[in-house]
């Protein structure tokens, strides 16, 4: 189950608060280099995992190899090599940007001219270089979700958490910090990223979990997530004249067809099997293609679908 | 570069107490609880008690101001980071639990002796002579660390407010000035007050300034810094042992 080139190893991780168990035995593994989304609803034990992978609360049973350290055993080993951005903005508000970047340099033991170098370089990337000198308690959300992000990577980790850090976010700031991700990410930087976003973790992640009620449901690349929870397909499909119902229907692979407008709604359980069947009909009956779209659930549908009381 | 080591640690605790210094000494409840109070309760007794000598009452200000400063600014702390999400930051970051203590300690220390030597130049403003100059640095300094100790062991409920905690660190404080030597000579105190300032590291440290300024005392010197000594060991061990169970608890 678990690689060498596995970054982070969560092992048998519980945490219980009183007679709630918040996080309920759960295993996985993030590979060196990917984009890992962490998805769940709210109260689904998300911050709590992430809390326990980057050392700040201990587990009650179970540990995690992060970097190659357990995080119980060995948390400063651990937490030297990789950097936290909270979904709360945790900067001090009393100091300057450019005083929180150098306590950050002198907590991860950074030699203070590299700490400039590093600081000058992140503010200006993130834009906030010309109000380096100003306290944050004058900052805006964004500017300070900015600040916290650039003191997680004052030290250059090769692993990030990230804990929804776009939410509440304007349109400006959220596209810096992803384009920011994707830059870290082609660079080598592993990204674990929880998030509610699923456009954010469709368009990140190369592979997400889904966690519900403590426990971990789905673990996968999210396209395949999306595949996997419908067994029956469906296609769009639309020729340049009438085709007859009822041929449509009977296709080899096609489950039903029901026309909406000029287009078929093609139901199917084997899509690429209809896919084939539709070319084919359409060039015994002379009838071109005209349109031909799988509709794929979303990853909104796959994550409703996994988090569902009821879904097994 | 051993993020783990001791030195490494000990540098970053310092990065902690720098952060302190900057953030949290012009506070209101600082400045309050760290000046104000012993130098109102200073004038008090002053004004009260008009038949103890000056230099009795200078060397009680040296003592009290030492205290108060002390435990003024390290009790908040925790809580007042702890509602912040700031002591979120600092646990995610490679610095053991002691370093921050340790840095927080730092912090208190060098507040105590700051604001108490200006008490002792006060004191010699007014006419005092210094006596023991050097067995009063060696006391200001153990006894600073002792003190900051205390603040830290005060923080140790796990609550991340802080009225709470300074509530509490009222209650704690002000029995301990009135046992200690620093308004009644423990030569005139009964025996169970005797025997509860015996207890009270701060009046060793009394005993200690009081020597510095007058060259009486009631114990030994030896013991005197033997006792300071003592309770600075069991309580920066105890803070710091305490601090790492309880810090999960304020996540």
């Amino acid at each position: 189950m678990y690689t060498v080139s596995d970054v982070i190893q969560a092992l048998d991780l519980t945490k219980t608060f009183g007679k709630h168990t918040a996080v309920d035995h759960i295993s996985f593994s993030v590979r060196e280099g990917e984009i890992f989304g962490f998805l769940g609803p709210n109260g689904a034990g998300k911050t709590t995992t992430t809390r326990m992978l980057t050392g700040v609360i201990p587990p009650n049973e179970g540990t995690a190899l992060v970097l190659g350290f357990d995080i119980c055993r060995s948390p400063v080993l651990a937490k030297q090599g990789f950097g936290v951005v909270p979904e709360t903005s945790n900067a001090y508000t009393d100091l300057t940007a450019w005083q929180n970047l150098m306590l950050m340099g002198d907590l991860y033991g950074i030699p203070r001219g590299r700490s400039v170098d590093r600081a000058s370089e992140l503010l200006r990337v993130l834009g906030l270089l010309e109000r380096k000198d100003q306290k944050v308690q004058a900052y805006s959300k964004g500017m300070k979700q900015r600040l916290i992000l650039a003191m997680a990577l004052l030290h250059e980790p090769g692993l990030l958490f990230l804990d929804e850090p776009t939410s509440g976010l304007d349109v400006q700031s959220t596209q810096m910090i992803l384009s920011l991700l994707r830059d870290l990410n082609q660079a080598g930087t592993t990204i674990f990223l929880t998030t509610h976003n699923m456009e954010e973790a469709n368009r990140l992640c190369h592979r997400v979990g889904i966690i519900r009620a403590g426990k971990i449901v789905a673990l996968d690349a999210p396209e395949k997530l999306k595949v996997a929870i419908d067994r029956v397909h469906r296609l769009e499909v639309s020729f340049d004249r009438e085709v007859p119902a009822d041929a449509l229907a009977g296709l080899d692979g096609v489950l039903s067809a029901n026309r909406t407008g000029d287009k078929w709604q093609i139901t199917a359980e084997n899509r690429d099997a209809a896919i084939r069947s539709l070319v084919t009909f359409s060039r015994e009956h002379n009838a071109t293609i005209v349109t031909l779209n799988t509709l794929a659930p979303s990853l909104d549908d796959a994550f409703l679908r996994l988090t569902r009381e009821d879904h097994p | 570069m051993n993020p783990a080591g001791y030195s490494e640690q000990v540098r970053r605790a310092w990065a902690i107490a720098k952060k302190d210094i900057r953030i949290y000494y012009i506070k209101g409840p600082v400045l309050i609880f760290g000046i104000f109070m012993p130098v109102f309760l200073f004038l008090a007794f002053l004004m009260g008690s008009r038949q103890l000598p000056l230099a009795f009452l200078v060397s009680g200000l040296v003592g009290m101001t030492l205290f108060f400063t002390a435990t003024a600014v390290s009790p908040a702390i925790f809580p007042w980071e702890g509602q912040a999400k700031t002591l979120e930051r600092l646990a995610s970051c490679p610095i053991m639990v002691e370093a921050i203590v340790l840095g927080d300690m730092i912090a208190s220390t060098l507040f105590g002796i700051g604001i108490t030597l200006i008490t002792v130049v006060i004191g010699l403003a007014l006419g005092l002579s210094l006596i023991h100059g050097i067995t009063l640095l060696a006391a200001i300094l153990l006894a600073a660390c002792c003190f900051s100790a205390i603040g830290m062991l005060l923080a140790v409920p796990p609550t991340n407010v802080p009225s709470n905690i300074m509530m509490l660190s009222s209650l704690l404080k002000f029995p301990l000035v009135f046992i200690s030597g620093i308004f009644v000579p423990l030569e005139q105190m009964p025996p169970w007050g005797l025997a509860l300032a015996f207890c009270s590291p701060l009046t060793y440290f009394a005993d200690l300034v009081r020597y510095s300024f007058t060259g009486s005392h009631f114990f030994a010197v030896w013991v005197d810094i033997a006792a300071l000594g003592f309770f600075m060991v069991i309580f920066t061990a105890g803070t710091m042992y305490l601090h790492k169970r309880t810090m999960p608890k304020r996540m």
